[in-house]
């Protein structure tokens, strides 16, 4: 029992930071730019699928540093090109438009790599087992992974906030006029944010890339995981959005684990009616009922406390 | 009538409009009894359903996009509880011999999706915006994944089956060959279609294009927003029910496809690309994505790329879709003034249909290379052969997009002058634009 919490609360952090290193790119895009960005989660699966074709290349030590510039450089372009002329639309046109595009590059992805897994593989320096707790090998990779998100989490943290760069992105997110009166170029500042969060969800996408499956339904699986955690953090709050990340991660993560049920709870004690038309409900152990747990929280959470976590205002 | 009536109410419609307005609904009727004389072969009859299915879902649709400015990701859902309903309610009746016949079962998908949209739409329509957008992305995805754990009456991956010739027989009619179908669905069609048109000019319809506009003041109106976008919401969640059965029937299935993400993007596709302004886009719409799906699949092996781009374009170039570009027109028209931008858009159309024959070209020959690099390199794409091993065929697929790119930038500078000056002209001649 000792074992299942100790191991669950390791990857349920380390899911939880991969979420955020994600949710906090689209967090400060939205704050900025007043739209949530659909197309987050494949930048998330461009970064998996440049890390994978990279590292065949040139290994994955270059794949970590390229594939995030190579996405980043994507997605300052889209914002560039793309979003910029649609500004004028509206939000529910930017909205359409990252839509659209998220569709397009799951195509393009498909047509690429194929709809199957790719083969992408943990690199040999870092395929051993970090410790042993409980006779279970937990594995190093995976540890490098928990550093990974940590190291880029504090040192956005300290940019943020401590840096000249930060305290211009900043106020540009709060006043961009006054920004662009005191001589920043405010579209240049947006173009290069859209590219930093971008950059951040292929960061993501390269790590967690080897340790999940590499496959081009990858997107549309995380995508809403994504909009739940900024949602259910509060929308354009980043303080919400680690907590969303982590709550959300430790929830899965152990709700995967548990093979708990109605009908393994109340035992002899289960009515007639339960296994005839309730069957379904009555059967079901928690672990198959995982995926949708996330969306429960989202529900609940608009019920009781629209703002969500950490958030301030209604939008 | 009072004071205030006489002077703030509209003119009764005098008897041309009237005509007008009469003749284009008979038309349709006229037009949907006669197109399976015209088109009698099975593979269109099909196709006839499927639109008129899709007309129905769209215009359900845009009573959220277009009418009360919500944004959904997540209108499958009521559409495909519509489906599934339908399905057991064809199992029940059919076992128990009720007296219920066919025609009307369309209707059980509709109040099912009423329901569900009653009991989910109070929690969703709080807010309007991005916050809904993701709401109703959350509760999709609620639903939908739920439907692959509930397997008894969900089916799982496939689904759950009904035979819709077992029912109570009206008229002798049973509804087995695919041309009775086709009058069912087109009645029914007709019947939503006639509803959704009433529904926006009430009251109701016009306090939602006031809370699409501009909540705020609808508030200092005395209407609660949230309460208008809710009853836009059941209104959307009941029609689309209704288009669900209708596809329930049409294919005597209903599985978990039927809610997911690819049906609600689907919906949204057709919405925007026909117009989301008017009320006859949608329309144009469902017709314009069914064909290209049904037609574009037997083009190419990525017509869902091309899909995604033609989606992108229109809301890049085109926000308003096919009818507000067609709209644009009108004034024109009426004052005139469209030859004067006709020969800029001959013009400009030629750079760019070469810019997008190329592209296509490209496009088909990367695919040929990742996709299938083993094949004969003579490819045939949108019915034209090609080689894609040959040199030749890659200068074109670089030159023509860019250079067709370049050109046409120029040219549709021209079309914009050509249409300021129309304008500006049709302004003197007093046609509002």
């Amino acid at each position: 029992m000792l074992e299942l919490i100790v191991i669950s609360t390791l990857n349920g952090i380390l899911f939880g930071m991969l979420l955020f290193l994600m949710a906090s790119g689209l967090t400060v895009i939205f704050s900025m730019l007043g739209v949530l960005n659909f197309a987050h989660a494949s930048f998330y699966m461009l970064g998996a699928f440049f890390g994978f074709q990279i590292s065949r290349w040139f290994g994955f030590w270059p794949a970590l540093l390229i594939a995030p510039l190579l996405a980043g450089a994507i997605g300052a372009a889209v914002e560039r090109f793309g979003l910029r002329p649609v500004h004028r639309n509206g939000h529910v046109a930017e909205l359409l438009f990252t839509f659209g595009l998220a569709f397009a590059i799951e195509e393009v992805v498909q047509i690429i790599w194929g709809k199957s897994p790719v083969d992408f593989r943990i690199p040999p320096s870092l395929d051993f087992p970090a410790f042993t707790i409980f006779s279970t090998n937990y594995p190093a990779y995976k540890m490098f992974m928990l550093v990974v998100s940590i190291a880029i989490f504090v040192t956005l943290l300290v940019a943020l906030k401590k840096t000249r760069i930060g305290l211009i992105v900043q106020a540009a997110l709060t006043h961009p006029h006054m920004v662009a009166h005191l001589g920043h170029n405010v579209g240049r500042i947006f173009m290069m944010v859209f590219g930093a969060g971008t950059a951040l969800a292929a960061i993501a996408g390269v790590i967690a890339g080897p340790a999940l499956v590499t496959q081009s339904n990858m997107a549309g699986l995380l995508g809403p995981i994504l909009f739940v955690v900024v949602v259910v953090g509060g929308l354009g709050s980043l303080p919400g959005a680690f907590a969303a990340s982590l709550l959300i991660g430790l929830v899965q993560t152990f709700a995967v684990s548990m093979n708990g049920s109605l009908a393994g709870a109340f035992g002899p004690l289960t009515p007639a009616y339960a296994s005839t038309w309730l069957a379904d409900i009555w059967g079901v152990t928690i672990a198959q009922i995982a995926p949708i747990i996330p969306y429960v929280l989202l529900v609940l959470i608009l019920i009781f406390r629209p703002m969500g976590l950490l958030g301030t205002r209604e939008t | 009538m009072s004071e205030i009536a006489k002077t703030v109410a509209p003119p009764l419609p005098t008897a041309a409009e009237k005509l007008r307005f009469y003749g284009i609904w008979a038309t349709s009727l006229l037009l949907l009894l006669l197109l399976p004389n015209i088109f009698s072969s099975g593979a269109a009859l099909t196709t006839f359903c499927l639109i008129g299915i899709s007309i129905i879902f769209s215009l359900s649709y845009n009573i959220l996009l277009g009418q009360t400015g919500m944004l959904s990701f997540g209108h499958a859902v009521y559409y495909g509880l519509g489906g599934f309903l339908v399905i057991h309610a064809i199992n029940i009746i059919g076992a128990n011999k009720l007296p219920i016949p066919l025609p009307v079962i369309p209707l059980i998908g509709g109040l099912t999706g009423l329901s569900f949209a009653a009991l989910l739409g109070w929690v969703s329509t709080k807010r309007s915006g991005t916050a809904f957008a993701m709401i109703s992305l959350g509760v999709a995805e609620l639903i939908a994944s739920s439907a692959l754990i509930l397997r008894t009456f969900f089916g799982g991956e496939a689904g759950i089956s009904a035979n819709r010739t077992r029912l109570f027989k009206l008229l002798d009619l049973s509804f087995g060959p695919q041309i009775q179908i086709y009058y069912l669905v087109a009645a029914w069609t007709l019947i939503a279609v006639l509803a959704m048109y009433a529904l926006t000019r009430t009251p109701l319809g016009r306090v939602c294009n006031a809370v699409r506009d501009n909540p705020e003041r609808v508030q200092f109106v005395g209407y609660n927003p949230h309460v208008v976008r809710y009853l836009a919401f059941c209104f959307s969640g009941f029609f689309a029910g209704i288009a669900g059965a209708l596809a329930a029937i049409n294919f005597e299935i209903a599985n978990s496809a039927y809610l997911g993400a690819q049906q609600s993007g689907t919906v949204l596709f057709a919405t925007y690309i026909g117009g989301i302004g008017f009320f006859v886009g949608p329309i144009l719409g469902a017709i314009f994505v069914t064909i290209l799906s049904l037609g574009l699949s037997d083009l190419t092996q990525v017509w869902q790329l091309y899909f995604g781009l033609i989606f992108i374009s229109v809301v890049l170039f085109a926000p308003g879709g096919i009818t507000g570009v067609l709209m644009m027109h009108r004034p024109l028209l009426k004052a005139g003034t469209l030859q004067k931008v006709l020969p800029s858009y001959l013009i400009a159309l030629v750079p760019t249909l070469a810019m997008i024959a190329g592209l296509v070209l490209a496009i088909e020959t990367i695919v040929h290379y990742t996709v299938n690099p083993g094949d004969d390199s003579h490819i045939k794409a949108f019915g034209i052969g090609f080689d894609a091993a040959s040199p030749f065929v890659w200068a074109i697929s670089v030159i023509l997009p860019i250079g067709g790119y370049l050109v046409a930038r120029k040219t549709w500078t021209w079309v914009a002058d050509a249409w300021g000056e129309a304008t500006s002209l049709a302004e003197n001649k007093g046609v509002a634009s």
